[in-house]
């Protein structure tokens, strides 16, 4: 009798002990193990390489790193979760001023950072007042990828665009011979699914808002104007009528299937950043791949790539100290090591702004040197200073309806102008 | 000899699921509502604000489309309510009867509800998508409001319907026999059987089903978050995505506390129709 007993409590005892065994085992390991980095990436496109980068680093020195990516789109709401968490992420990014405005009380001052000293010009610290928030780790640029071959098989060469009216003449050209020439359109579909609207909502939503700041020598305003709304507009219209599919069908159109389009040589023209080097050379040659500058029919003859960053790393002011030089470390590694420069110019695919930086393999980064050499201004990324998430997904909703032809290009104008003062409000609201 | 040996174990069973509920549900459900007072960006590090999100709710630039989506949310979870157990009811009915395969209908019937209610989303977003497209009307769940309800509806009854079956057959098997030959020899005819004996007799059952499916309407998120989105404008946002998004859509330390209150507001309601509804069909239920 006795023995039962003990043997039915043994058994409850482990099953329950089995129920709380999942949750437990993970924070153990890690904790036991003294200082460690817990980088949550913001860049799913070079998640694997941050991972194998980690491996690498923890057989280097010992220091146990994870490597963590949120989904497209999700980095805020992972950021907050995690934050939460007693295993806090040690290594996090902001996009900018924008984002640094809810994550400062946790930025970790890098003035004296060893990172800091490598970093190549002021212009990529994140600041506020005298401390030194976030340092940018990329600098990218993006643009309209041109699949050269097709191109040069429609009777053009790169060099015969230089201008919004010529670009329409050879898209318009492209579009009504897209049979003749094996395509599907001269454009890659302009999806309006999250995985693929940041394109235009954010990118080029980018540059009315250059060309306003640049006239009124701003870096940031409370309130905009939308003088260049109508250039915005005729691009979006160029976009989903040269494209390689119905404008009504684009809200469900992801980023995969446009990406898709240009792989398998359906579109000739593709807008997208030099963040897809690595998914393109896959495929592609360098010398078949060019990027151009979204010509917006403004300043065509001097605009240059949309170059800049929105990714800043921010250390963890709120981690153990050991935690904190355990990451400053990683950071450092990951920028000056033989390792860790190749890592991030050669398999990501980035330029970095460090003096340690090895040259990028990356042809869109190269092409963009080249538009600067020739005199060229770079565009420059202001759609850091955009008042919200919010304000940016109200505009594409409102582009989403305007290509379906459910909404009127007033809304979209509302939804840029209207409410960016509605938003930059809430967004100093207390 | 059972009263004894249970008395000296029930921490046994009890405590497991006990700690669990404490740990997953009323702990945060306290520290939840003491959030709603807060001001804060991660929920470890929190300034006591007192009333003011509450009364920010009141005001239409920080309450973030709440009001459309309270509606919305109404709306549909009394829609939902009433076809689901119509519906579930009537395929119940029919399902009772013997046939051959009835029991291959009964699996059918319920499998949607095997699969989660995020997948089903994406999966019916593509489905009813291409369906759209293919017949070429330039209609999308997200660029039509009234398309993208109805799309939501139809989800949510096609998951739902199934399971609520299960209930009511059930409830309808358990009616005793002698009743309804009682009322046949009375000279009752089928509908009047129905009305009249069956009816009464599976109150218990509706109970449950428009309690369970008030509620899940109230509370729908994952379908709504694959489905739509609240896309186009927010037109088909409910309640439980209008807090998410109130609290992790945007940046700063003024809406988590916002969304934290809606949240508490949301509870009350859901608790409230809840009650009600309970104490509306539990009066109906009848003993044989």
């Amino acid at each position: 009798m006795k023995k039962k007993q003990v043997m039915s409590l043994l058994l409850t005892g482990a099953m329950a002990a089995t129920m709380f065994a999942g949750c437990g085992t993970k924070k153990e390991s890690a904790k036991s193990k003294g200082p460690s980095v817990y980088y949550l990436n913001f860049k799913p496109e070079a998640d694997k390489e941050w991972k194998k980068l980690a491996k690498e680093y923890e057989k280097e020195t010992g220091v146990p790193v994870t490597v963590k990516t949120a989904a497209s789109g999700e980095y805020e709401t992972t950021l907050k979760s995690e934050m939460a968490k007693s295993e806090a992420p040690t290594l996090f990014q902001v996009n900018g001023p924008v984002g640094l405005n809810s994550w400062k009380d946790y930025c970790y001052d890098l003035k004296d950072s060893e990172i800091h000293k490598h970093l190549t010009s002021d212009s990529f610290e994140l600041k506020e007042g005298n401390k030194v928030s976030g340092i940018a780790y990329v600098i990218e640029s993006y643009g309209i990828i041109v699949n050269k071959t097709l191109l040069a098989k429609a009777g053009y060469k790169v060099e015969d665009i230089n201008s919004f009216d010529s670009l329409k003449k050879i898209a318009d050209d492209i579009q009504s011979r897209k049979d003749e020439l094996g395509v599907k359109g001269a454009f890659t579909s302009a999806g309006m699914d999250g995985s693929s609207d940041w394109r235009f909502k954010t990118h080029l939503a980018n540059l009315p808002i250059y060309y306003e700041y640049k006239d009124d020598n701003k870096t940031d305003a409370k309130k905009i104007k939308g003088k260049y709304l109508d250039n915005y507009k005729k691009v979006f219209d160029l976009y989903i009528t040269d494209s390689t599919c119905d404008p009504a069908d684009l809200s469900t159109k992801t980023g995969d299937d446009s990406e898709g389009e240009f792989l398998k040589n359906e579109a000739v023209f593709y807008q997208n950043g030099s963040w897809e080097y690595s998914n393109l050379s896959k495929k592609f040659n360098d010398d078949e791949l060019q990027m151009i500058p979204i010509y917006f029919g403004v300043d065509d003859e001097n605009e240059g790539l949309a170059t800049g960053t929105e990714n800043y790393w921010c250390v963890n002011k709120n981690s153990s100290k050991e935690d904190i030089k355990a990451t400053l470390d990683f950071m450092n590694w990951c920028v000056t090591s033989d390792k860790g420069t190749k890592a991030m110019s050669e398999k990501m695919g980035f330029t970095i702004p460090f003096d340690t930086a090895e040259e990028s393999p990356n042809v869109f980064v190269k092409q963009d040197a080249q538009y600067t050499e020739s005199g060229k201004t770079p565009v420059s990324w202001n759609f850091t200073t955009m008042p919200s998430e919010e304000w940016k997904n109200t505009l594409g909703s409102a582009l989403t309806a305007y290509a379906a032809k459910t909404g009127k290009w007033d809304e979209v104008k509302e939804a840029f102008v209207d409410n960016w003062a509605t938003e930059k409000k809430l967004a100093s609201a207390k | 000899m059972v009263g004894k040996s249970l008395k000296k174990w029930w921490p046994v069973f009890v405590l497991p699921t006990f700690i669990a509920f404490v740990i997953g549900f009323l702990w945060p459900f306290i520290w939840g509502i003491y959030l709603s007072f807060c001001r804060f960006s991660t929920v470890n590090d929190v300034e006591f604000v007192g009333f003011d999100n509450y009364k920010k709710l009141l005001d239409p630039v920080f309450n973030q489309n709440f009001g459309h989506a309270f509606w919305l949310t109404v709306l549909f979870a009394f829609l939902s309510t009433v076809l689901i157990n119509v519906f579930g009811f009537l395929v119940a009915l029919a399902l009772t009867g013997k046939f051959k395969g009835v029991n291959t209908f009964r699996t059918v019937f319920f499998m949607p509800n095997l699969i989660g209610g995020i997948v089903l989303g994406y999966i019916w977003n593509t489905l009813v998508n291409g369906l759209l497209v293919s017949f070429g009307t330039h209609l999308t769940l997200k660029t039509s409001g009234v398309a993208g309800f109805w799309g939501l509806t139809t989800l949510l009854l096609w998951q739902q319907i199934g399971y609520m079956m299960i209930i009511y057959i059930a409830g309808l098997n358990n009616v005793s026999p002698d009743l309804i030959e009682a009322a046949k020899i009375d000279g009752a005819n089928s509908w009047q059987t129905l009305i009249k004996v069956k009816l009464p007799m599976i109150m218990p059952s509706i109970t449950i089903c428009t309690f369970l499916t008030l509620t899940n309407g109230f509370k729908l998120f994952d379908q709504n978050l694959a489905l739509t989105a609240g896309e186009p404008k927010k037109m088909t946002e409910l309640l439980a995505l209008n807090i998410y998004n109130t609290y992790y859509g945007r940046a700063g330390r003024v809406w988590m506390g916002l969304g934290q209150a809606k949240a508490v507001i949301f509870f009350i309601l859901v608790v409230a129709i809840a009650l009600i509804q309970l104490r509306f069909t539990t009066r109906r239920e009848t003993q044989a």
